[in-house]
């Protein structure tokens, strides 16, 4: 599926096409507040359905405030934004069909994709194959900027060894060193729960664990491997939906009196689904709307408010900052050519308004990896405003908790 | 370790259950009517989402009984306008029919009620652990069983004992006999589709409370319902039954030991029975083959 | 159908029979040059290519044997990873890719043909699925050999070499759009000589009358398992085309609900004749590449089109047209 966002109309193959005329009456309104230029296409590929499709909607939501916020002041380059999503359906072989055909068909001059680690990971090749622009706003596997990193790929999240240092020793402190791994059986799970076990074999400690398929719905069985098992503590890798039924499950056994959570990810969205007795347990929060003090955070977050109805989560900003980069990227270059752009963004700083957050926020050179500062923290029932159910303890330098750009095994060639 | 299997057989006959409501609707529609309903799946969504409209005004215990017989009604209308059509026609034509169904039932559920999943809110009575030592069985998953169990007896009470039962059976094992007996045909196959959408119904206000609604809910019980029915014998719903519980048992014990495999055994079981007994567990002789 | 004779269905194909393949002919060979001011791109000019054979070998079964399997996207999907893993693990060969995937598939196919050939109806249909789901979990589950989940990367089509001439059909798309073609063009000509043959008289003789076929001393059975292996080939066949126009390999070429829309694709353009499946796939593609960019309910739009040609195009779109032509 797709939509697009503004102008709706103004495919450049049509106009050549000889269907010029009857075009550009229909598109003339628009051609009017674009003063004549084509805009900009931009592909955004998430996958708005299936079990991850709250936190693609964030993303895209996120990806239109800054389209439209660009827009609004005068675009990239003097030209429009035009932003094309397209639902990867969760599905690895639907989302490089639709990378494929928005390279092909509606010659998009940059990709965002996807919230699904794979799917961003399939893409890449895709968008490198073709030297295509391509910022992948929120999928957290390592390879896309380590060991298959590439010239034209940028990443915006976390990498999963970044999320999993960051949060591993505060779990050993403060449960135990005996942990129970809940993974989905994707590039996502494989690279965190591979972090996280290297975290803890490296502090003595021992774990088990099953890997199911990412859009389970019955956790029962492993829950009860889980309990037998005795850990200290449950890491709840799932995402999205998933994440949220195994939650209530774990709840509705129980458990919760046995073992605490944690892990790296749960996700605004997630909390905010599950019951108060799963708001638990400690974790890694990418981005928090609740940070008082920082320029611009109130800004961004009644923006996303205005816009959705919806508290501004992690996934909001990803979007955002994903577009914002593009921009950065473009006018640094003065060119919307690849290569130009990428080199442009190597070491690239995010300004405030677009970091929206304490800390420098920059694009690492070696391996194209967003290096913000990592919170991490504890989830509790909400406290006064519904979407106050996270408490940040602590502030993290990504670059810290990531390792450096030969321990991730990144080596970037250029195209000759 | 044996405690371990214990725990997983218990739990397999629950999610057993599951795919015998479902494999018997299935089930019963491919019997009399020759139909393999794609769209299953989604009649158990739309039964779900039907009890999470209705729980406010009338609480779960409301929706339990009033939202499957919704469902039904809704499948009833679905057979008379469109399936009824192909009965006639070569078989592709009912496959697709409720392949294209599914579709847009499944796109009709996300318009109405998004892609975020929805939770089902059951009673606090039943949402506990009955002990700490059998945690895994809790109060609703006790009540889904029974549940399940009496509308099984109830079916198949229903196919022995009424005027109606016995006539879906008999054209079961030869329909065109019953035509010529003067039996009202249409009606009865519509009759059937109905009690079968209804089971799928049932399932649904069920398995809401147990994982809360999407709609791609019913998808993942879709395959499983058909190899119950290849398992059990295509004909017989006693086979079905026994086929349902058997798969579920097979894939909750897997977990245990490969849990990537716990969806692939179902479908080892099922290449198993049709190598060494064709026809199925308790497959009629000659049935359907 | 059961109205349709022996007669009227053996002299259907000789009959004018050069002009509908001339015209498909010259549409294939020209897309290229047309393609582009219509808004289409090469890209999707080869996947209604990949997808029309399936439909076409599919209905190798459906239409000519009769006998519906829904389970083809298993063939086809081993197809795609056959080539996949041959390009990844074996030898950097295009040819040899094609060759494998299509041997993956069929052999598999011909292996499981004769498990399922007695099946009949809609049960037959039922085990097919079932079947093909199987490996639909393989591919799945295996994660350090197929890529599970993630697909199967890091493999990319390879210029073919003859002799001194290179032929670049990893980075040109119109030159690898006329190799598909030509792959296309070899099975649908071997496809057409099986059909005219007197094999391929026998197997419309079971599809019209399967009783009076056993009667007249036909193996019913074995046909029908025959038909379903070399079916399988061609579904294979399409499948590692697939895999080379995408340079990946994903679990849902293997999943039931693609085996659904090649049935769709068959049933769409016209089971009965012989060109009524590219059609369709044609048809299919493409809605689905516009629609889906146009709204989110594509699924709706999908589904309604599958109602639709049940309820109304019965005989496809060819069908209508034949049905015209010849009253």
């Amino acid at each position: 599926m797709a939509y697009r966002i503004l102008p709706a109309i103004g495919r450049r193959t049509l106009i050549k096409g000889g269907a010029a005329l009857g075009a550009l009456q229909v598109a003339s309104p628009y051609i009017i507040s674009a003063r004549g230029e084509v805009p900009i296409k931009l592909g955004f590929i998430d996958p708005i359905t299936g079990v991850l499709s709250a936190l693609a909607a964030s993303e895209v939501e996120g990806a239109k405030l800054a389209v439209a916020n660009i827009n609004a002041s005068g675009g990239v380059l003097g030209r429009q934004l035009e932003l094309l999503v397209e639902d990867s359906a969760n599905d690895v072989g639907t989302g490089v069909q639709k990378a494929r055909k928005l390279i092909d068909r509606d010659k998009v001059d940059g990709i965002f994709a996807d919230v699904n680690s794979a799917i961003a990971y399939a893409i890449a090749g895709v968008t490198s194959e073709k030297g295509v622009f391509h910022i992948v706003p929120g999928g957290h596997t390592d390879p896309i900027t380590g060991k298959d990193c590439k010239w034209n790929v940028f990443r915006i999240c976390n990498t999963t060894t970044m999320d999993s240092a960051a949060i591993s020793a505060t779990l050993v402190k403060k449960f135990g060193k005996r942990w129970f791994f809940i993974t989905p059986d994707y590039a996502y799970g494989q690279t965190l729960q591979e972090g996280f076990v290297k975290q803890l074999t490296a502090m003595g400690g021992t774990y088990e664990g099953d890997k199911l398929p990412i859009n389970t719905v019955d956790f029962s069985a492993t829950l009860i491997k889980a309990k037998a098992y005795k850990p200290d503590v449950l890491l709840n890798n799932m995402g999205g939906l998933a994440q949220i039924n195994c939650m209530k499950q774990f709840t509705q056994f129980g458990m919760q009196k046995d073992m605490a959570l944690g892990g790296a990810l749960f996700e605004l969205e997630s909390i905010t689904s599950v019951p108060p007795e799963a708001q638990t347990g400690w974790w890694t929060m990418e981005w928090w709307w609740n940070q008082p003090g920082v320029p611009h955070v109130a800004e961004f977050v009644a923006g996303i408010k205005k816009a959705t109805n919806k508290p501004a989560s992690a996934r909001h900003w990803f979007g955002y900052v994903g577009v914002h980069s593009f921009k950065l990227a473009a006018e640094a270059a003065k060119s919307l050519e690849g290569i130009k752009m990428a080199r442009a963004l190597e070491g690239l700083v995010l300004p405030p308004e677009v970091a929206l957050q304490p800390g420098k926020v920059f694009f690492r050179t070696g391996d194209h990896q967003l290096m913000p500062s990592i919170f991490t923290g504890e989830a509790h029932p909400p406290k006064g405003d519904p979407a106050n159910v996270f408490t940040i303890a602590e502030a993290i330098a990504g670059e810290t908790a990531g390792g450096t750009v030969a321990e991730n095994g990144c080596k970037m060639t250029y195209p000759a | 370790m044996l405690q371990l299997v214990l725990f997983n057989v218990t739990n397999g006959l629950i999610i057993g259950a599951f795919y015998v409501l479902m494999a018997l609707g299935v089930a019963m529609i491919l019997n009399l009517s020759n139909v393999i309903n794609f769209a299953h799946g989604n009649f158990l969504a739309l039964g779900g989402y039907f009890a999470f409209v209705l729980t406010p005004y009338i609480g779960f215990w409301g929706a339990l009984v009033v939202a499957p017989p919704l469902v039904a009604v809704i499948g009833y209308l679905i057979e008379r306008v469109m399936i009824r059509r192909v009965y006639s026609r070569d078989p592709v034509y009912s496959l697709l029919l409720t392949f294209g169904l599914a579709f847009i039932l499944q796109d009709a559920c996300r318009y109405i009620w998004g892609t975020t999943g929805l939770p089902l809110t059951v009673p606090a009575s039943l949402s506990q652990g009955i002990s700490s030592e059998l945690f895994f069985i809790t109060g609703y998953r006790l009540f889904m069983m029974a549940i399940v169990a009496i509308a099984v007896i109830g079916l198949f009470a229903f196919l022995r004992y009424t005027r109606m039962g016995v006539r879906i059976r008999a054209g079961t094992l030869d329909l065109d006999t019953v035509a010529a007996l003067g039996i009202n045909v249409r009606l009865l196959r519509s009759f059937n589709f109905a009690v079968g959408i209804y089971l799928a119904g049932l399932a649904g206000v069920l398995a809401g409370g147990q994982i809360g609604l999407n709609p791609n809910m019913g998808d993942d019980l879709l395959m499983p319902a058909f190899i119950a029915v290849i398992v059990g014998g295509v004909g017989s719903l006693t086979g079905t039954l026994l086929g349902g519980l058997l798969i579920g048992v097979a894939s909750a014990l897997t977990t245990v030991f490969f849990p990537s495999a716990q969806e692939a055994v179902i479908y080892v079981i099922m290449a198993v029975v049709v190598l060494i007994r064709p026809r199925g567990l308790m497959g009629e002789e000659g049935m359907l083959t | 159908m059961s109205t349709t004779t022996i007669e009227t269905v053996l002299k259907a194909p000789t009959e004018r029979r050069w002009l509908p393949a001339a015209i498909v002919w010259v549409v294939l060979l020209s897309a290229p040059l047309w393609l582009p001011l219509v808004g289409g791109y090469t890209a999707l000019a080869s996947h209604v290519l990949v997808m029309g054979l399936v439909a076409m070998a599919l209905n190798f079964l459906l239409g000519f044997t009769g006998v519906m399997s829904f389970g083809h996207a298993a063939y086809f999907g081993l197809g795609v990873y056959g080539a996949g893993l041959t390009l990844r693990y074996i030898s950097n060969s295009t040819l040899l890719a094609l060759l494998f995937g299509i041997l993956l598939g069929g052999l598999v196919g011909t292996v499981l043909g004769a498990l399922i050939a007695r099946r009949r109806g809609v049960y037959f249909a039922m085990v097919t699925i079932a079947f093909g789901q199987i490996f639909y979990y393989i591919a799945y589950s295996w994660n350090s050999f197929t890529g599970g989940y993630d697909g199967l990367r890091g493999f990319s089509r390879q210029p073919l070499h003859f002799g001194p001439l290179v032929i670049d059909i990893q980075n040109n798309g119109t030159l690898f759009y006329y190799f598909v073609l030509a792959v296309f063009a070899i099975c649908i000509g071997l496809m057409a000589f099986l059909l005219a043959s007197p094999f391929g008289r026998t197997l419309i003789a079971v599809r019209e009358n399967q009783r009076r076929a056993r009667f007249l001393g036909i193996a019913v059975d074995r046909h029908i398992w025959l038909s379903f292996s070399i079916s399988c080939y061609f579904a294979a066949a399409a499948g590692a085309l697939y895999a080379l126009l995408n340079n990946f390999a994903d679990p849902m070429s293997l999943h039931y609900s693609l085996s659904g829309e090649i049935v769709i694709m068959a049933v769409m353009g016209g089971m009965r004749s012989f060109w009524g499946p590219l059609v369709g796939a044609a048809v299919f593609v493409i809605l689905q590449d516009y629609i889906s960019s146009m709204t989110e309910n594509w699924m709706s739009c999908i589904g309604l089109l599958f109602v639709l040609v049940v309820m109304f195009f019965p005989r496809g779109l060819l069908g209508v047209l034949q049905r015209r032509g010849s009253p």
